[in-house]
């Protein structure tokens, strides 16, 4: 086997990160949804890390934009959190595919 | 009157109506007198005067429509015809419409009608001329389907207002290519621009011509056309026989004296550009006018409703207009039948408003028009009898009588110009004299008279004065009128002609006249079988002209068939799937696409996260792929 | 074939199969744990690339808090016991492959670029040129947004707060 180097890592980001898309676009239920926005943060932050290592190594840019997506990312679970329980208390479901009250 | 009438002047509507065309009677007569005796002569030749002269619509420097007066020998001759006329119906109509619901609308229509026609004959301007032209048009219509519940009636008004309508398409292009030519509207003007030989518009006039025939001549063929529909002219004479639905009074009014004339008088108004620079529309108004005089003489040979009869006979009487001004030629002696046709204008409509009365008398005695109805009706009917015979010895044209001083004069035009004609018009007269007097034997002498249960009513009898009265009036008028010095008053260009009076030549016309009165007598005198057997031994000529010559048929079949099957209705197809469908396709077409479009906005996330994810994933194609 | 290499890839495996597995379970309370496994080999793999401060972050934040959220939100809103429902079957290979296809446009851009290194000297993210770099206002200093994100997590705070509050006065 190879040397892991920085194709390794941006592999597994980008698995990673489509792992995440087809959970989103696949599950029906919405905190799932959210655990799979989560993944996708996370790839990228691995991503930033990656590039932070084996490309750009006299600079810490990378490793501030992983703080700061994972602190958003934080918060944003949070208000995501929130509006479900909202919802559940509407709709009594959780399910997205009943959550379309938006169309035409 | 019309609007108000019904409910206000219940009862005075015709007393008013009266009163107001005596007024204009006494106006008429008043202008005529003065025109022609006092101011209208100028070194012995009468001119066109013009009192009144107001701009109305100007479209260039030369060319404006303008509403005015021109008074001119025939004009002041109309004038009094017309309000005569008008105001021996007024009088009649007080009679023969009593009780009538739509009393004072009757008498707005006739007060309409009057005031049209004498718009139509003191024009001075061609436009002027058309507007009432389409006006007297419009209160015929009116005045026709005067009993609209009758669908007979509404079908007559109808067809009257189409066919004329129908000629005025080409009274109007033919205005339009003369003043084009001419360059003005005004009466006078033109009349001089197209007649001098020096003037430019004549040249250009002459000069310009389609299918061979000079665009002058077109111009007054299709003015002519116009006139022709007017007057009931073969072939647009369809609509006079049906317009005797209408009530005896306004068939005197209108179909004997004044609407039907007005189509002579535009000849008589243009005359001098007819004679001088389009002969050959001369010609054509000749041979129309001797063509449906023998044409409808045949027809009313064999019918059997009087006003028909009437109705043909006063076709065949304006033919004799017509042939008359298309023989005659301009200035002097030449200018016989330009007299003769005015002359015979003036007599006719006293001696046919006088038949259509009395004939309008008999059928309010008898409540039919059919002359199997009638006979023996002289001992009810004494002062209708005197009266009819009269107008039935002047129309014949029996001396002293007014229709023989009129008739002699167009035969002498005719004889003088044009052989065929002439004998066309000698076997006219001869049929006209056997065709009135077999009416008036069929009336009046025929069977003896049965009184039916229709006269158990007690106020039958002879029409009270009111009806009797225009019927004397215009008997006398009958008689005397033909004594009037006309060639001193109206000829063609205005100066004085003197007609000598030819012993020889008259005697052709009258021995035929008689000879048709002793036929009819010894045909309808006393009731017998020979009419029948006569009928029947020329059976398919009698057939055809029993059902006029089978023009309504034709007319119905061109129009039904070919105009509305081959035309009509690939139009009305067009319209509604091509053009129609085209507006209705876009909006359906717009209607289901965005019924198909509309589900892209489902209200569902994950559906919204695709379209972002392909669109991304696109343009990422497109950016590192495609753009350079 | 050394220990490194071998950690590495142990670290990748576990990442992508609990990831993979975190999306494809049908229970839910599963696909929690599955995160939670996620998230712990990233915080491993940030070790691995001796990134501690970003590990130590990671854990904190992500597998303490977060998922720890999660599984609170998943008993509050009682999905814990069943099964979870799926979409249709042509929508899911759909996704999958709509998934695949934009991951193979990616890998192909990154295989196909040639990344060089920088040839400066590297800086060592330890703790210290971290903060000093977080609170420097000079030029490469994030002070701003580490006072803009301060203030996202104070708007989060109370966001959450007034939205999860209505809920008393609706339901009673």
């Amino acid at each position: 086997m190879m040397e892991p180097g920085l194709y390794h890592l941006l592999f597994i980001s980008a698995a990673l990160f489509f792992i995440g898309v087809y959970g989103f676009l696949t599950r029906r239920n919405l905190i799932a949804m959210l655990m799979s926005i989560e993944l996708i943060l996370n790839s990228v932050n691995l991503n930033f890390i990656a590039f932070n290592k084996y490309v750009w190594a006299d600079k810490l840019d990378g490793l501030f934009f992983t703080i700061f997506v994972i602190a958003i990312a934080a918060a944003e679970a949070a208000v995501a959190i929130a509006i479900i329980i909202n919802l559940t208390k509407n709709f009594q479901s959780i399910d997205v595919e009943e959550t379309e009250e938006m169309k035409y | 009157m019309g609007l108000f009438g019904r409910t206000y002047l219940k009862n005075t509507a015709g007393i008013i109506s009266t009163c107001l065309s005596f007024i204009s009677t006494c106006l008429a007569f008043y202008t005529a007198y003065g025109y022609f005796f006092e101011y209208g002569k100028i070194n012995g030749v009468y001119q066109k005067l013009i009192p009144f002269n107001y701009l109305w619509l100007a479209f260039s420097e030369g060319l404006s429509i303008n509403m005015g007066i021109l008074l001119d020998p025939i004009t002041a001759m109309m004038l009094v015809v017309v309000t005569l006329i008008s105001l021996m119906v007024h009088i009649y109509s007080l009679g023969y419409l009593k009780g009538e619901e739509r009393f004072p609308t009757y008498y707005a229509f006739l007060g309409l009608f009057t005031f049209s026609m004498l718009g139509l004959v003191v024009a001075s301007n061609i436009f002027q001329i058309y507007i009432f032209w389409e006006l007297v048009g419009v209160s015929s219509f009116l005045l026709i389907g005067y009993y609209y519940e009758k669908p007979s009636a509404v079908a007559a008004c109808k067809k009257a207002f189409i066919v004329t309508r129908f000629a005025d398409l080409g009274f109007l292009i033919g205005i339009l290519v003369l003043s084009f030519y001419a360059g003005t509207l005004d009466f006078n003007t033109l009349i001089q621009r197209l007649t001098s030989p020096e003037s430019n518009e004549l040249k250009s006039a002459l000069a310009a011509s389609f299918l061979g025939i000079s665009a002058l001549t077109w111009g007054m063929i299709l003015v002519f056309v116009g006139g022709a529909g007017k007057s009931a002219m073969f072939p647009l004479h369809i609509w006079l026989p049906d317009a005797m639905e209408g009530p005896t009074p306004v068939s005197a009014l209108i179909h004997a004296a004044t609407m039907v004339v007005a189509g002579v008088f535009l000849v008589a108004r243009l005359f001098p550009i007819f004679a001088i620079s389009a002969p050959d529309a001369l010609e054509i108004v000749a041979y129309v006018g001797a063509i449906s005089a023998l044409f409808a003489a045949i027809i009313a040979c064999t019918q059997t409703d009087i006003k028909r009869v009437l109705a043909f006979s006063t076709m065949s009487q304006i033919g004799f207009m017509m042939f008359a001004l298309g023989v005659s030629k301009y200035g002097g002696e030449e200018g016989l039948g330009y007299t003769a046709s005015m002359f015979h204008l003036f007599t006719h409509a006293l001696f046919k408003a006088l038949l259509f009365l009395g004939a309008g008398a008999v059928i309010h005695f008898v409540h039919s028009n059919n002359m199997k109805d009638m006979g023996g009706l002289r001992k009810q009917l004494p002062i209708t009898h005197f009266t009819f015979l009269i107008a039935c010895l002047a129309i014949s044209g029996v001396p002293p009588f007014a229709g023989f001083f009129s008739k002699e004069e167009i035969l002498l035009a005719a004889f003088q110009h044009n052989q065929t004609i002439y004998w066309m018009a000698l076997i006219t007269s001869g049929l006209t004299a056997f065709y009135m007097f077999r009416l008036y034997f069929s009336i009046f002498w025929n069977k003896s008279y049965h009184p039916n249960h229709q006269d158990e009513h007690g106020h039958h009898g002879e029409g009270g004065f009111v009806m009797m009265m225009p019927l004397v009036l215009l008997s006398v008028g009958a008689c005397l009128a033909g004594f009037i010095p006309f060639g001193k008053f109206v000829s063609s260009d205005g100066t004085a002609l003197v007609s000598e009076f030819h012993l020889q030549f008259s005697i052709a016309p009258v021995a035929l006249g008689l000879t048709g009165i002793f036929a009819a007598l010894f045909l309808y005198k006393t009731e017998n079988d020979k009419p029948d057997k006569m009928a029947s031994s020329l059976r398919a000529l009698y057939q055809i002209a029993y059902h006029k010559f089978y023009i309504d048929e034709i007319y119905l079949f061109i129009t039904q068939k070919i105009l509305f099957n081959c035309i009509g209705k690939p139009a009305a197809w067009f319209d509604k799937n091509v053009v129609d469908g085209l507006v209705n396709a876009t909006g359906n077409t717009t209607q289901v696409l965005s019924e198909k479009i509309k589900k892209i906005q489902s209200g569902k996330v994950q559906e919204y996260a695709v379209y972002f994810l392909v669109g991304v994933f696109g343009l990422a194609m497109v950016f590192i792929y495609m753009w350079k | 074939m050394n220990g490194a290499n071998i950690l590495f890839y142990l670290l990748a495996a576990m990442i992508l199969g609990s990831g993979l597995l975190a999306v494809t379970t049908r229970q839910l309370f599963r696909a929690a744990i599955y995160l939670l496994f996620s998230l712990i080999g990233m915080a491993g793999m940030y070790f691995w690339l001796q990134y501690e401060f970003i590990a130590a972050v990671q854990v904190v934040v992500y597998v303490g808090g977060i998922t720890v959220l999660i599984i609170f939100s998943i008993f509050l809103t009682q999905q814990a016991g069943e099964k979870m429902l799926v979409k249709k079957t042509g929508q899911q290979i759909f996704a999958a492959i709509a998934a695949f296809c934009g991951f193979a446009l990616v890998m192909i851009q990154i295989v196909q670029n040639n990344f060089t290194a920088t040839k400066n000297l590297s800086l060592s993210p330890s703790v210290t040129n971290i903060g000093n770099q977080m609170l420097g206002v000079d030029k490469g200093g994030y002070a701003l947004p580490f006072e803009v994100v301060s203030i996202l997590l104070l708007a989060a705070l109370i966001g959450s707060i007034v939205i999860a509050l209505r809920t008393p006065t609706q339901t009673s």
